[in-house]
């Protein structure tokens, strides 16, 4: 029987003791003694929001399809393990083995969202790792990180030996293959470091140094060692079928967010909205070919029993083989008694047909997602959506018997306006209005409508058109929320609204460090010694602990977000190559506050430079 | 047609709660390709029920639920298919065929076997404030001469006195120090074996010290005497068909 790091008493206190057993069905056991490299793949978060991410399936497939390699899984402990294993010294471990995770060569950890950066700390003190890269030496575990806020790596560089960019499947062999030479030819830590540096896509960040102008933005970055290449280029598989891809994915115990099937079916996205990170850093827009994907759904369902398959990608409607996709599913799942999820569709005819056979109608909502309120605004946007196409959409969903819709804007985007602001209003409105438009017998449910509509506030984000926009301050965030709940109660149909709004202070920290530069490492670390930790549960957010971080660092907060930055400003990603140019951003981010539009990738090329990628949706006969 | 699996449950599964168990063997049916049957509607599920939760922390060797399945093979390969889909300490000790007739085990169910052992890292601990090591024959025979044994019993919605020595059908002390009892169980008079520990520490003035004490659930029985005389018969070979 397998030993487990925590004792009985302490499982039985904690809530959720599964969290930290292991033991899942698929998950792979080796022994240490007979491989070479041990790799402990870390999500930042609690196991259920951990478990939920496919990346992290991927990775571990495909590290543990060499024998050479074990790779184990490590999550955040929930804060009442973390307060006894502080209270007893009980190192945090990995889940498959049960052993500490300074036992092992590597720590990788995926880094999602800003909101995380302290759950970071917590995971490295907790290992007995060192905090801060520049104090590990020899013996400790190397610690690498992955994932979208790698982009912009430098408010976490102080923490990490190094950054992988870009799509995990390219050279973490390569990378694993330097490590096991430097390491039976003796090298040290800085050795094997310096070699790992010229692997496309690792950045070693302490070979770096950047230097301050008087009024606090970047003079400059470079290179401050031999042979360090001055950009690191993302790097992207070509082919995604010829990847591997979980066959065997890992089945949970416990309910997990994310609990059924993902079959990822793209990369990318060929729309271009210019406020996504997502969409702008994951070109060129890349899809799997429909045989993969149905062979690999087919034995997936298999290997997992589950009852539900989810479709992943950016924007499932671009998937060029959808129909043909989802008429496979439809036939096979029903066979199974699985249930398909569409995450990600435009509402048009098609995803309401497709929708109504695997939903039941009377009982789900349909979200569309316009982003903004007015055609100005979305075209500054570039959302690619116009109002007769939403209003169209939504008439259809009515007539096809839907009657709860839930609508996703953003607030504060760059140059809204008050009328923007309350379009939100004017367009759910609309739409409410569409509903009563239709003959009381013909209209569906109970004959009332019910909108939702839900704001967040707007992050300018590295390496999207809007890099250069200011934030909102948090009263400027509120005024608007104000008026839009004011226009809400005004509206004609009020009486079948609902609204809801995200936090600001939130918002307000990931601007900052979505932005961020190398000095904010000591405001995370401040905040942490500050109690700071899952701070994007709202019930652990402490905001006194961030205010006092950034007072007592000297840092005013207020630099990182809410200043337009001038368009020759250097930045603090600059040194990253995501593939999309710096002038195709500035183009786009020109043409945004003409409210011009930019065509998607498949009506025509923008020249954003992910062509250099020789690959995907640029290359399409 | 219906089956009864019986399954025990040993090791890190036995932190696994009673509602991931029934999702885990949901999983576990569609990968081993049993035939289930499904109930209708927008989310079908499974056709499956448990004779009785086990408690976080406990162990057993004589678990059960039964299915509905639309065929079947045989009873050992039934048994085989699941087997070869199970986690580290789940296993598949039995499938038998119930009568088409057969009630469910969740209402035949009516009395268990549970045996309390003093955990081995508990032991080597300290042996001293282990409680139920020093339980002795004397202190097991005075408890069960007890006209009455009044506890208090929490409720969903307050506490009363129960007495539980009806309850207890059976109880003595092994030659390796464990507790064996037989206790009535069921939905109308269902006594857990963590309350006849505390009212025999209690007696005893010792500490109880639920978490030194591992737990195991070794049978379940259906009941099937009658005019008050119990008859007690494991459930799976209580109205299952020979196969």
């Amino acid at each position: 029987m397998r030993k487990l790091a925590l004792g009985d008493d302490i499982l039985l206190t904690v809530e959720k003791p599964a969290r930290y057993l292991g033991n899942e069905i698929n998950a792979v056991y080796k022994d240490p003694s007979k491989t070479d490299i041990r790799f402990a793949m870390c999500f930042p978060d609690v196991y259920e929001i951990g478990m939920s991410y496919l990346g992290i399936q991927i990775i571990y497939d495909l590290l543990n399809a060499r024998d050479d390699i074990s790779c184990e899984r490590v999550y955040s402990p929930w804060v009442d393990l973390d307060k006894i294993m502080r209270e007893r010294n009980i190192p945090l471990f990995a889940l498959e083995s049960q052993d500490p995770v300074r036992d092992f060569d590597f720590l990788g950890i995926t880094i999602q969202y800003e909101m995380c950066y302290t759950n970071i700390l917590q995971i490295l003190e907790l290992s007995g790792i060192p905090i801060l890269a520049c104090d590990r030496s020899d013996g400790d575990t190397l610690v690498i990180g992955g994932g979208p806020c790698t982009y912009n790596p430098e408010p976490i560089a102080d923490f990490f030996d190094m950054f992988y960019i870009g799509e995990g499947e390219t050279v973490y062999y390569r990378l694993m293959d330097e490590y096991k030479r430097c390491r039976s030819a003796g090298m040290s830590r800085d050795e094997f470091l310096l070699r790992a540096a010229a692997i496309p896509g690792i950045y070693v960040p302490k070979y770096y140094e950047a230097s301050y102008n008087d009024d606090g933005t970047l003079a400059d970055f470079r290179p401050a060692a031999d042979n360090v290449p001055a950009k690191i280029e993302k790097q992207v598989v070509g082919d995604l079928d010829s990847v591997s891809y979980p066959e065997k994915p890992l089945i949970p115990f416990i309910k997990v967010t994310q609990d059924r099937l993902v079959l990822e079916i793209m990369r990318g996205c060929i729309r271009g909205c210019r406020f996504c990170q997502a969409g702008m850093v994951y070109r060129p827009n890349r899809e799997r070919s429909l045989d993969f994907l149905i062979k690999k759904a087919d034995l997936m369902l298999e290997s997992t029993g589950h009852d539900e398959i989810s479709l992943s990608s950016l924007s499932s409607s671009d998937y060029s083989k959808l129909p043909e996709l989802t008429d496979h599913l439809i036939t096979e799942c029903q066979k199974k008694n699985v249930n398909i999820s569409l995450p990600s569709l435009r509402i048009d005819a098609f995803s309401l047909d497709v929708m109504s056979k695997v939903q039941d109608v009377r009982k789900s909502s349909l979200t569309f997602a316009p982003e903004a309120g007015t055609q100005r605004m979305r075209d500054v946007i570039n959302k690619g959506l116009t109002e007769e196409v939403i209003l169209n959409g939504a008439m259809d969903a009515f007539r096809g018997g839907w009657s709860r819709i839930k609508l996703y804007f953003m607030l504060g985007l760059p140059t809204e306006t008050d009328e923007d602001v309350e379009g939100i209003a004017v367009l759910a409105d609309k739409i409410a209005s569409g509903f009563y438009s239709i003959p009381k017998e013909e209209r569906p449910g109970s004959k009332r409508v019910e909108i939702v509509s839900s704001t967040s506030f707007f992050v300018p984000k590295p390496f999207t058109p809007f890099q250069w926009c200011r934030q909102c301050t948090k009263e400027e965030f509120e005024e608007k929320q104000k008026l839009l709940s004011r226009k809400m109660h005004q509206v004609l149909n009020h009486r079948s609204m609902r609204y809801n709004w995200h936090e600001f202070e939130l918002t307000r920290l990931e601007g900052i460090f979505a932005r961020g530069d190398r000095r904010l490492g000591k405001v995370i670390l401040a905040a942490y010694k500050n109690g700071c930790i899952y701070d994007s549960w709202s019930e652990f957010f402490n905001l006194a602990g961030w205010e006092d971080a950034f007072a007592s660092c000297g840092i005013d907060p207020s630099f990182y977000i809410n200043r337009e930055r001038a368009l020759d400003e250097k930045f603090p990603w600059d040194h990253i190559d995501a593939g999309v140019s710096r002038s195709f951003l500035e183009k786009e981010y020109l043409k945004a506050h003409n409210s011009e539009i930019t065509q998607n990738c498949r009506s025509g090329c923008s020249g954003c430079g992910c062509r250099a990628y020789n690959t995907g949706v640029c290359y399409e006969a | 047609m219906k089956l009864r699996i019986r399954f025990s449950k040993t090791g890190a599964v036995r932190f696994i709660g009673h509602l991931d168990i029934m999702r885990y063997f949901q999983k576990a049916m569609r990968r081993a390709g049993y035939d289930i049957c499904y109930s209708k509607g927008y989310h079908p599920h499974p056709v499956m029920s448990f004779a009785s939760p086990l408690g976080l922390g406990l162990e057993s060797m004589g678990e059960y639920m039964d299915i509905e399945v639309n065929s079947a093979l045989s009873a050992d390969e039934m048994k085989n298919m699941l087997n070869e889909q199970m986690a580290e300490g789940i296993e598949i000790l039995s499938v038998n065929l119930l009568e088409d007739e057969a009630s469910n085990s969740m209402s035949a169910f009516a009395a268990a076997d549970y045996l309390v052992r003093i955990k081995d890292e508990a032991c080597a601990a300290d042996s001293q404030s282990v409680t139920a090591c020093n339980i002795s024959e004397k202190a097991l025979s005075d408890f069960l001469e007890r006209k009455e044994i009044v506890v208090r019993k929490k409720t969903k919605k307050n506490e009363i006195d129960l007495d539980i020595r009806p309850l207890i059908y059976e109880m003595y002390l092994r030659a390796d120090q464990s507790i064996f009892m037989k206790l009535s169980a069921g939905s109308s008079a269902n006594l857990k074996p963590e309350l006849v520990m505390q009212a025999l520490c209690s007696q005893d003035g010792s500490a109880f010290e639920p978490y030194q004490l591992q737990i195991t659930r070794l049978e379940m029985y259906a009941d099937s005497g009658t005019d008050g005389n119990r008859c007690l018969t494991p459930l799976d070979k209580y109205q299952t068909k020979v196969s």
